[in-house]
């Protein structure tokens, strides 16, 4: 904050971009010092939806917890399931059944597709193009059915359990989601003509918001921020987790830094994730989708775990300390966009107020999951 | 009983109240088009989407406009704390009436128009430049950072645009020879081949010249792609921000009569106006059809693209436009000396 | 290899325990343990090597001590008690004194990844419980800015040298810290 006092003089202005604001997708608010158009400094200020659920964590049992979870990030709120399910299982060596962890794959990575959905809507009405959002919603809508009937929610999936899935899929969901891909392949053809090819877009997020590799690198950025920075980071990849080294998919890399790319590594990653559930598909094993005999008091031994997971906005992780008991003793979130909007404040410096907010929607914000 | 048809006959027929009725008729005619082009462009943003748009009251949505007029009118006319008490308060009004104004001279048929002044054109353009004036007044007198960030884009914006917007017409009233809009139109009479659009006797650039201003008349009326006044995802409302209830309707207003105005002239000056395509049956009809054609590409334009850049904006009108504008005149007079 | 380089790198410096971690137990291959005034040090070392920052928390070990102890006066007890029932006339052993009670310690974790190498580590620094400070690592990395002013938040740790040590998370007039073991509503 005293960095941001002392630079402004009789010339320049403060000006809020609050807490209510049609661009910065949840309550985040930031505060920018304009020299007429031009941004001086930007200092975001969180923590409008803080609810502590480090705290809550320690307040229950590693069971109660689990709806927790997906109300961190809600648009991919079955990678949240997974990576707490995943320390935790790993800590109290408990093992899953084959059928569960390709189911769990499934569901993740079509979760992912309607996040970059929401992403890719969001976009582009920030830029002024209010068409796109109707359509991606549409397009989401069903996954959003595919999924209600699996686990009963739209949003906030609460479907993992320690030891496999809450319940089993059926040919409906499995037909369904073949018809979905198909659909979805159809369509993003459809966007590549209509959105991706479209000039006035094109001018608006080419050479827009550089972030340089050294960035991210001191910033902790990952995920489609990094990937479009010519760094060739995929948890999936470098930590493999669950049954991903089973899938043969790509991790899309652009090099230019800027919105563009980012907003081409998220529609490849679109692609990827149709390819991983294709496959998922038809691997799929028989078998059960939870342990005969799951646990329902989860006590993992003393010590603390790491866990990482790629989550739509970049690499999660999640720190667990457990003391041996039924309630945990310490639990850390590493939310990936946290450290994406770090860098905000230094880039956006120098830049027009609507470049700058098309920077802030090319880093995809979810603001709970920053402020948890 | 005659003499009173006489006299009725006498009255009818002077000046006032021919004067009067065309008054009347005009503000009825601008207030019906800003409250069922709200519509309008609520039903085909619909449509475009994939949704059907308002549906609810009344069929197909009919009685909307009546709903958002009451919501308009009952909510609280709230003036916030410490703005200027003239400017804000003005600066609706002076959105307004220029906007109702400009339809004084436009001829909506042979015989249809308020007053047939011979310098026509001057009176519209003289009436729309007030317009940006009432924006830059309301925001300043808003007292609020954004809505002054809108005023500055709003004035730059609009006098990049006005020049090429001028050039071109001043284009047409060398190929015409007057200013008088019904002159201009009854030159283009009988058929589509006569139409000043494909007018190539008089310059080749004559396609390139209607989308210039088709363009100027999309960013002077701060119509997407170029509303990067209103920024809707950034600033919010831009210039209004601060307005509501009927201040903001009247801007409202202001904004869809503005579009009508700009689609008319466009009508006037390169589509023939009243005039058939084939020649058959010129009227007003036709007028109205293709004064609502213009429009719903104007609506369908804003629905699809996202929003330039504002230097990219800049650039467009300075670097491109203008340039060309001015070469289509001097191909324009050139020709029009040889020939 | 890179992060062999940094292994021996992270020795030289004073204070500092290096344990290899097998991945599949922890989710973590290297594990440092240093001392509060080695940190900048350690993750000059680390920035050298090319990692780029995880996460910066911190666990409160309220009452940690008095277990440890508890544990202990316990252990020495039942082998007191061993040795008596075995027959010795005199306890092999001179009775241990119980160790001094020591303060709870607060301990602050960093985490550290790679983007090209297999190989994430963690940082452990503890600090005492009543007066815990330890110098920022925000000129290194300037992504620990946030990270630091949040475990301040939540746990009341000074990072000394930060630039803007405000709340993040919580209001910003709020003096409380809500992950501390003894923190009542």
């Amino acid at each position: 904050m005293s960095a941001f006092l002392e630079r402004q003089t009789d010339e320049t202005f403060v000006l809020n971009l609050g807490p209510q604001h049609p661009a910065t997708h949840g309550v985040l608010r930031v505060k920018l010092l304009m020299d007429g158009e031009y941004i001086l400094a930007a200092e975001p200020v969180l923590g409008y939806i803080h609810r502590m659920h480090e705290k809550m964590g320690e307040n229950r049992t590693w069971i109660q917890y689990l709806p927790n979870t997906p109300r961190l990030d809600y648009l991919h709120a079955l990678a949240y399931n997974q990576i707490y399910v995943n320390a935790v299982e790993r800590a109290a060596g408990i093992e899953v059944p084959e059928r569960a962890e390709y189911i769990r794959v499934i569901t993740v990575e079509l979760n992912r597709v309607s996040s970059h959905l929401v992403w890719f809507g969001a976009f582009v009405m920030d830029l002024g193009g209010f068409t796109p959002l109707l359509y991606a919603f549409d397009d989401r809508e069903h996954i959003l059915d595919l999924l209600e009937e699996l686990t009963g929610s739209r949003l906030t999936y609460c479907y993992f359990r320690f030891g496999g899935v809450s319940c089993d899929i059926d040919d409906n969901f499995i037909t369904g989601t073949k018809i979905f891909i198909k659909r979805m392949r159809e369509r993003l053809k459809m966007y590549r003509a209509l959105v991706t090819g479209n000039i006035i877009l094109i001018k608006r997020i080419k050479d827009n918001g550089p972030i340089s590799e050294e960035m991210c690198r001191k910033y902790g950025a990952t995920g489609p921020v990094a990937r479009g920075s010519n760094i060739n980071f995929d948890v999936r990849k470098h930590e493999p987790y669950s049954v991903y080294p089973e899938f043969d998919f790509d991790v899309p890399v652009y090099s230019e830094c800027d919105s563009m790319a980012r907003y081409m590594v998220r529609m490849d990653e679109i692609e990827q994730s149709l390819r991983i559930i294709e496959q998922a598909l038809e691997k799929l094993p028989d078998g059960p989708f939870l342990l005969p005999k799951a646990p329902k008091v989860v006590k993992p031994p003393k010590g603390d775990y790491y866990q990482a997971v790629e989550a739509a906005r970049g690499s999660l992780g999640m720190r667990i300390v457990s003391d041996g008991t039924n309630n945990c003793y310490r639990l850390k979130w590493r939310s990936p966009t946290f450290s994406n909007l770090s860098l905000f404040g230094e880039a956006c410096q120098g830049m027009l107020l609507p470049d700058a907010l098309a920077l802030m929607g090319s880093l995809d914000l979810v603001i709970p999951e920053i402020d948890r | 009983m005659d003499t009173i048809l006489q006299l009725i006959n006498t009255i009818v027929n002077t000046e006032p109240f021919r004067a009067i009725l065309y008054i009347v008729g005009m503000i009825i005619f601008v207030a019906l088009n800003a409250a069922y082009l709200v519509l309008m462009e609520r039903k085909v943003a619909g449509h475009v989407q994939l949704r059907p748009g308002p549906t609810e009251n009344g069929p197909f949505g009919i009685l909307q406009p009546m709903a958002d007029g009451l919501k308009l009118m009952t909510k609280q006319l709230l003036i916030p704390d410490g703005v200027d008490p003239i400017l804000f308060r003005i600066a609706p009004v002076l959105v307004m009436i220029p906007a109702i104004m400009g339809f004084v001279t436009i001829p909506f048929s042979d015989s249809i128009a308020a007053r047939n002044m011979d310098i026509g054109i001057l009176v519209v353009f003289a009436f729309a430049t007030i317009n940006v004036m009432g924006l830059l007044l309301g925001a300043w007198g808003s007292r609020n950072k954004y809505a002054v960030i809108s005023a500055a884009r709003v004035v730059s914006q609009n006098i990049a645009f006005e020049i090429p917007m001028l050039v071109i017409v001043v284009t047409m009233i060398m190929i015409s020879g007057s200013m008088n809009l019904h002159t201009i139109v009854s030159q283009q009479s009988g058929g589509f081949w006569n139409w000043n659009l494909l007018n190539f006797t008089a310059s080749p650039l004559m396609p390139a010249a209607f989308l210039i201003l088709f363009t100027c008349m999309l960013a002077e009326t701060n119509r997407a792609p170029f509303d990067i006044v209103e920024g809707e995802s950034e600033l919010v409302a831009g210039p209004f921000i601060e307005y509501s209830s009927m201040g903001f309707g009247l801007f409202f207003m202001g904004e869809y009569a503005n579009i009508v105005i700009g689609c008319s002239l466009t009508t006037i000056l390169f589509l023939g106006g009243w005039g058939c395509p084939f020649g058959l049956f010129p009227g007003i009809h036709w007028f109205l059809i293709k004064l609502y054609l213009l429009i719903f590409t104007v609506i369908w334009i804003r629905w699809t693209f996202p929003r330039t850049t504002f230097y990219g904006l800049l650039n467009l009108s300075w670097k491109v436009l203008i340039p060309i504008s001015f070469v289509n005149l001097l191909i324009t007079s050139a020709m029009l000396k040889v020939f | 290899m890179q992060t062999d380089n940094l292994k021996h790198n992270l020795t030289l410096i004073q204070g500092v325990t290096l344990q290899d971690i097998a991945y599949s137990t922890k989710g973590y291959s290297l594990d440092v343990q240093a001392k509060a005034e080695s940190v900048l040090q350690v993750v000059q070392e680390i920035d050298k090597a090319g990692f780029f920052i995880e996460a910066i928390t911190g666990v409160d070990w309220l009452g940690e001590k008095a277990a440890l102890k508890k544990e202990a006066d316990d252990k020495a007890k039942a082998a007191a008690a061993a040795e008596a029932a075995e027959g010795e006339q005199q306890p092999s052993l001179p009775a241990n004194e119980s160790p001094v009670l020591q303060e709870d310690e607060m301990e602050i974790v960093y985490d550290f990844n790679h983007y090209t190498s297999f190989c994430r580590l963690t940082v452990r620094v503890r600090v005492p419980r009543s007066n815990p400070r330890l110098p920022t690592i925000s000129s290194i990395y300037p992504g620990a800015d946030w990270h630091e002013r949040e475990t301040h938040d939540f746990f009341g740790i000074k990072f000394i040298g930060h630039p803007n040590l405000i709340p993040l998370l919580l209001p910003e007039d709020s003096d409380f810290h809500p992950l501390l073991k003894d923190f009542k509503a």
